[in-house]
């Protein structure tokens, strides 16, 4: 087994167009989840039950069930109920919300970890509780959760080959069409994990950068 | 002349730990009421309830004859909403013994959070609010500094001048140089001397620095296992305590002192 540059290098730019794709699902996946998972931590902490307990029981069920379920769930359920949505889009709702729960825990850690004093001043001043999340409590809570968040921002884009499932051109997917048409596998999957690889090291690299700039400005 | 806060029979308990056990006071508008006792006496309990910090478990409190935890509505008394309850608690203002800054905004943005969003002042208002109380407690120069770079004094400066310009009608101080060092309590309690001579706010100052009770304060409490136990003029107290524990109090702080 040899390692054939050429056909290496020949093939590259068919596996650069399913990068895009993957760095796509990332992003945008990454999106929903910081959003939605910030969403659900407000919602899981609200004194309203019919909303914090759903949202628990919401949380709860995404975490203890595979993603690559999900994945299939919302590509053959969602039409069915009407919402037809592309591949990459069901793919990107899907890693969104899945991730959305676990980030909804991490800002949910970082929202507890704010000193009750700091509740007792907002209160002291009159500010409403709204006013009191957005300006006192969640500027406080999110810069020391930013490496937990940055964890799952890794841990997505490893995840995203799993939307190969449901037929999304990503990075794997890419590879493997590559390879069966050449019946030459060693050099696309050595490139894809060499991209992983890269990519992985250098978003650890620009989080340790975010979390630099955040303890500054404290 | 009324009562600007009307307290009666009020308890409070944590657990099963009773901390206030029928507590009654009326404040007079303008007046500067210091709070002594030993720790655990309930001092903190009738401050934070005072500021709507805490429900009370029974009994009544009132800033101008309302309760915030009750309005009526049609003639009957009903649970308060939530634009009753900041009507009310938006008289009252605290300066806390650890300060509670906004750690991630400079002195004058802590100072203009509330102004701007609670008061609906202009950020131009409210600034130049800010940096007048700011120059009042000493610190025009630190606007813009942050929290972190302030020492401890100057912290609780900041709390002040923040509490202030909100503009309430009663202040309540709970304990406010004891997280502060030694040399940097005289300042802040030079500071409290000013703002209780003025005249304009009602105090309620909970406080361990008798000399400042007994100067600046027209009427002195004192707290023992929930309930006031004496109250009176800051000469009797000090001086010709009817109670057998608070003389004991009494003693055992200015020996302290001395």
């Amino acid at each position: 087994m040899i390692f054939d540059w050429g056909y290496a290098w020949d093939i590259a730019p068919r596996l650069a167009e399913g990068l895009v794709v993957t760095l796509q699902a990332t992003v945008l996946g990454m999106a929903v989840a910081l959003t939605l998972g910030l969403v659900l931590a407000l919602a899981r902490r609200s004194r309203h039950r019919l909303l914090a307990w759903p949202t628990s029981a919401l949380v709860e069920f995404v975490r203890s069930t595979p993603l690559l379920v999900q994945i299939y769930f919302l590509f053959y359920i969602l039409p069915d109920a009407g919402l037809r949505l592309s591949p990459l889009a069901t793919g990107v709702l899907a890693l969104g919300l899945h991730y959305a729960a676990y980030c909804s825990e991490v800002y949910r850690a970082g929202l507890e970890a704010v000193p009750k004093g700091q509740w007792e001043a907002a209160v002291a001043l009159n500010l409403s509780h709204w006013r009191t999340m957005k300006d006192i409590i969640i500027p406080q809570a999110i810069p020391p959760v930013v490496p937990a968040l940055g964890n799952y921002l890794v841990a997505m884009f490893k995840d995203t080959p799993l939307l190969s499932a449901i037929t999304v051109l990503e990075l794997l997917q890419a590879a493997k069409l590559v390879g069966s048409e050449t019946f030459r596998y060693v050099e696309p999957l050595t490139l894809v994990g060499g991209l992983f690889l890269i990519l992985s090291l250098v978003s650890a690299a620009a989080i340790r950068w975010v979390e630099g700039r955040l303890r500054i400005e404290g | 002349m009324d009562a600007i806060v009307r307290v009666r029979n009020l308890h409070k308990a944590y657990g099963n730990l009773a901390v206030l056990s029928g507590v009654d006071l009326d404040v007079a508008p303008g007046e500067t009421v210091s709070v002594i006792g030993r720790s655990g006496s309930g001092k903190s309990t009738l401050l934070r309830l005072l500021m709507t910090l805490d429900r009370p478990d029974a009994g009544t409190l009132e800033v101008e004859g309302e309760s915030p935890w009750t309005m009526t509505r049609a003639g009957r008394s009903v649970p308060a909403d939530e634009s009753h309850l900041r009507r009310v608690r938006g008289k009252v203002g605290m300066v806390f013994q650890h300060f509670n800054l906004f750690p991630h905004m400079s002195a004058l943005a802590n100072v203009i959070e509330a102004p701007v969003h609670v008061l609906g002042l202009s950020r131009t208002e409210a600034q130049a609010r800010a940096l007048e109380y700011l120059g009042m407690v000493g610190l025009e120069d630190k606007a813009e500094a942050y929290p972190a770079h302030l020492s401890g004094g100057q912290k609780q400066r900041v709390a002040i001048a923040r509490a202030l310009a909100m503009q309430p009608k009663i202040m309540l101080f709970d304990e406010i140089t004891s997280a502060l060092d030694p040399e940097l309590v005289g300042g802040i309690l030079e500071l409290l001397r000013t703002l209780a001579a003025q005249r304009t706010m009602t105090m309620v100052v909970v406080t361990h620095h008798m000399a400042f009770a007994e100067s600046c304060s027209d009427r002195v409490l004192f707290f023992d296992s929930g309930i006031i136990l004496e109250q009176g003029a800051p000469g009797d107290i000090f001086r010709r305590p009817q109670h057998e524990r608070t003389r004991r109090f009494v003693e055992s702080v200015l020996e302290t002192v001395r």
